[in-house]
């Protein structure tokens, strides 16, 4: 499979099926990051975002349904990892953060999806249970690079 | 050093103060917790992911 193809299906530059997705103008889509309870059951089945299972507040108003907006600020990159294989990876330029949060059901998981396309789901990532009291929640992103990359489309 | 605790702004010399890390193929994850007379009053976290057993798409070449 060619590494370029890899990099235009994370810029929306193919479309397989018979129906086109609408877009009214050539500008990324809104990506969101919402987190969800250890009780939710999110995996690779899950299709769109929904509130089921998704975070809510102890107390206070720190975490907002819905979750936050992602900060895109790098462009999708393909690159050939041999002469019969290669990897496309996006990552989201700035951590996710969640301030004066308090939630004290323990939460692990994170689904990335795009809100500008039905919240479609993009990704679930899970992590260890956490709480917060008071206090603020973290997710920084990986190195955006080929091996470590939220996203990553690879050919073997 | 001022700590937002459930009782308002706090210093952090009259609080108990437990650290503590995570740090595995998943995620490198902090946390500090602050309590007051065996009362949790502030927990912060911090989770940087790493590698996500579900982030791959791996497609077979044909050769």
């Amino acid at each position: 499979m060619c590494t370029s193809f890899l990099g235009q299906l994370l810029s929306a530059g193919h479309n397989f099926n018979s129906t086109n997705v609408a877009r009214s103008s050539n500008t990324a889509d809104t990506f969101k990051a919402a987190l969800y309870f250890t009780t939710a059951t999110l995996n690779a089945s899950t299709t769109a975002y929904s509130t089921t299972g998704e975070v809510t507040n102890t107390s206070g108003t720190g975490y907002t349904a819905g979750g936050v907006t992602v900060t895109n600020g790098n462009t999708p990159t393909a690159t050939n990892s041999s002469s019969t294989a290669g990897v496309a990876y996006w990552t989201p330029s700035a951590s996710f953060q969640w301030t004066a949060m308090t939630v004290t059901t323990a939460f692990d998981t994170v689904l990335l999806y795009n809100s500008s396309q039905s919240n479609a789901a993009v990704s679930v990532h899970t992590f260890g249970a956490q709480t917060i009291t008071a206090g603020t929640f973290t997710l920084t992103m990986p190195t955006n690079s080929t091996t470590a990359a939220l996203i990553r489309l690879s050919t073997t | 050093m001022i700590v937002t605790t459930t009782h308002g702004d706090m210093d952090d010399s009259l609080l108990i103060k437990k650290e503590g890390a995570i740090d595995n193929e998943v995620e490198y994850t902090t946390w500090v917790e602050y309590w007051l007379d065996g009362e949790l009053v502030h927990r912060s976290a911090h989770v940087t992911l790493k590698k996500s057993p579900f982030s791959d798409l791996f497609a077979a070449s044909l050769g």
